[in-house]
């Protein structure tokens, strides 16, 4: 759940910096999940800018969200170091497993599978990242190991 | 007396296990009542042993690996502590071959020291670049940089010496100094393990062009997808600045979103400023007129974390290394479907089979090499029939291809080309910015039409319109994303013409 007063408090705490949208959207996702449209109309407000401006800035980044994740975000690599260790066919094998696409999230809320073009793990491929947690070398038994973190 | 045992706090060896096997080190030395203490560095780049943890000993410090946390109770029963005889011992580091052929500058202290430990810094010769800069003046700085020959370690190759005399030289009521994190390119790392094995490097690096071309104030551009690059680099800015070291220099991290098009420099620029990342016209240059309008020296982060070492010991100390106008040293970074992954510094001037098959060993599938992308994914494939080019700028170009930021990715036979080549194009059409229409649009018609050419639909027809379509791309878009584009996409039908349905040509 978003509120308005917090996000007010986040753009606030950004107000002495030059060019502050990144980092407030940035703590607006941390805080609410996404970006909803309520807090682009008050981030534009406080900044200065257009709706259609913030806006443009939210569509542009793949990071930033226009609904809510779910518990868990997993993101797989689809760059070509991974490509070249059969990370395809092992993010197949995620996809089938949750019964979901990419970018998509599984009806019970617990895990968002998104795409990233590399994790900077490329000597350990195919690499992936649970909540911001490193993993490489991704076999079947480490996907198992990852379903059972998501499904506990 | 205590005994020092180093395990990576490294993403990629934290990735395989390492902090599990830090774990288990911790708790069974409780067990055993052992007096240990535990150093978490950064990592040597020898990827395909780690999580390597090493201890230390009066003969230097022993490695073993790769340790699973499973290991770790007969490690400690066979004498972890005094450096013994077990089947995970690998010896002294640097006596490993793959360390023992490189010549490690930028990364002299990677997988050494404790990152966030300043006196680690000093003791392994941090600090000595930004004073002698200080002895040498503003202007002597920029002479030295430009006298040892660096470029740009992003991909561009442009001489950091001119760039920043360009800004140092440019009037204004204040300037900046840009460091480019945004290490988007598959195969790539390299800023990745600095910042997190060696990020004093980085703010001397800084410290170091903001004196240089009167710039008070720093930006690091890294990006989301490196939460714990951003992590220790944050903490190494507090721990400098708490030392007194940022006093005349103010540092602030930004973190990208995940556009790959923000490695740009102009893109970069543009998203620190708040906006989307799209691609400014040049002219004007980021020197003249750069962040928030202002002269701004934008290097990658590999460029300004070598700085110090230059100026330490000398331009000329650096450019005696390299081959004709690559100057001094290259992190390169082998990656992907090969047997001794890791970061390899080492002067220009390798030829790609000695990197491939001498120091990565060939493939990690055992199979037969067949293709080898350089450069991340603008980068080309090449053929084994290439594997004589040298490591260097110029050699690369010359070969329709680039060095970019130094990535290897190696694949074995079982890759499709076409596929490869399918995949440059579609890449280009997600992470363009869209201001420029060859980029934009000639990435979506390209997918089209090679999509048509897998299909068997009008082969040759088809293969010639992507031919004319990379002709487009490389001459009319704004820049490396669109530009660059059809260096993979070409070199996959240059070279593999049988992916495409097209009979193999003799001698490649």
């Amino acid at each position: 759940m978003w509120s308005e007063a917090e996000a007010r408090e986040i753009v606030r705490r950004h107000s002495g910096r030059e060019g502050p949208l990144l980092p407030i959207l940035h703590d607006v996702q941390a805080a609410f999940g996404w970006v909803p449209p309520e807090v682009v109309r008050v981030v534009a407000a406080a900044l200065n800018l257009t709706r259609a401006e913030v806006h443009g800035v939210v569509s542009f980044y793949h990071d930033f969200r226009d609904a809510p994740a779910g518990r868990h975000v997993l993101k797989l690599c689809r760059a070509e170091a991974c490509q070249s260790m059969g990370g395809e066919a092992v993010a197949r094998a995620v996809l089938d497993r949750f019964k979901i696409g990419w970018n998509e999230t599984t009806p019970d809320g617990g895990v968002t599978i998104e795409a990233t073009y590399c994790l900077g793990l490329c000597s350990c491929a195919p690499a992936a990242m649970l909540d911001g947690q490193p993993i490489g070398r991704l076999d079947h038994a480490v996907l198992d190991d990852i379903a059972g973190e998501v499904e506990r | 007396m205590t005994t020092r045992i180093f395990v990576p706090r490294d993403a990629a060896a934290r990735a395989v296990g390492a902090d599990r096997v830090a774990d288990a080190l911790l708790a069974e030395a409780g067990r055993r009542k052992l007096d240990v203490t535990l150093v978490r560095t950064g990592s040597r780049g020898l990827f395909w042993l780690e999580p390597m943890i090493e201890v230390e000993t009066p003969a230097g410090r022993i490695a073993y690996g790769p340790v699973k946390a499973s290991d770790v109770p007969a490690l400690l029963e066979a004498g972890l502590m005094q450096g013994s005889a077990h089947a995970l011992r690998v010896g002294r580091p640097e006596e490993i071959p793959f360390l023992q052929r490189q010549t490690r500058i930028t990364f002299a202290r990677c997988g050494i020291v404790d990152p966030l430990s300043l006196d680690d810094y000093r003791a392994h010769g941090g600090y000595r670049g930004e004073a002698r800069a200080r002895e040498l003046g503003p202007a002597g700085t920029i002479e030295e940089v430009a006298a040892s020959g660096l470029r740009g370690r992003g991909g561009a190759g442009f001489p950091a010496g001119i760039k920043w005399k360009t800004a140092a030289d440019a009037a204004a009521d204040r300037k900046y100094i840009v460091c480019n994190a945004d290490e988007g390119d598959s195969g790539t790392y390299a800023d990745r393990m600095l910042m997190e094995g060696d990020p004093f490097s980085v703010i001397e690096g800084m410290t170091i062009a903001g004196y240089a071309v009167g710039a008070g104030k720093g930006y690091i551009y890294i990006r989301s997808e490196y939460p714990d690059a951003i992590r220790t680099m944050e903490q190494a800015i507090v721990v400098a600045r708490n030392a007194g070291w940022l006093e005349a220099f103010e540092l602030e991290i930004r973190v990208g979103a995940g556009a790959y098009v923000c490695g740009e420099e102009t893109a970069l620029l543009e998203s620190i400023e708040g906006r989307r990342g799209q691609v400014r016209a040049k002219p004007p240059l980021p020197a003249h007129r750069g962040l928030f309008g202002r002269p701004t020296v934008i290097n990658n982060l590999v460029t300004l974390a070598t700085v110090p070492a230059i100026l330490a010991d000398g331009a000329k100390a650096y450019a005696a290394f390299g081959v004709g106008r690559s100057r001094g040293t290259m992190p390169i970074q082998i990656a992907g479907n090969v047997r001794h992954g890791g970061l390899f510094e080492a002067p220009f001037g390798l030829t790609l089979g000695e990197i491939v098959e001498q120091i990565g060993g060939g493939t990690r599938s055992g199979r037969p090499v067949r293709a080898v992308q350089v450069g991340g994914p603008l980068g080309a494939y090449f053929p084994r029939a290439l594997f004589d080019t040298p490591f260097d700028y110029e050699a690369y170009t010359a070969r329709d291809g680039l060095i970019g930021h130094g990535g290897v990715v190696v694949f074995d036979d079982s890759v499709d080309m076409a596929r490869q080549a399918r995949f440059a194009l579609e890449f280009c059409g997600i992470e363009s910015c869209g201001k420029c229409t060859p980029c934009r649009i000639g990435s979506v018609r390209g997918v089209e039409t090679i999509d048509r050419v897998i299909a068997g639909d009008h082969r040759d027809a088809n293969l010639a319109l992507i031919e004319d379509l990379c002709q487009t791309l490389k001459f009319g878009s704004l820049c490396a994303l669109g530009g660059f584009t059809p260096y993979p996409v070409m070199s996959a039908i240059r070279h593999f013409p049988e992916d495409f349905g097209r009979p193999r040509r003799v001698a490649a």
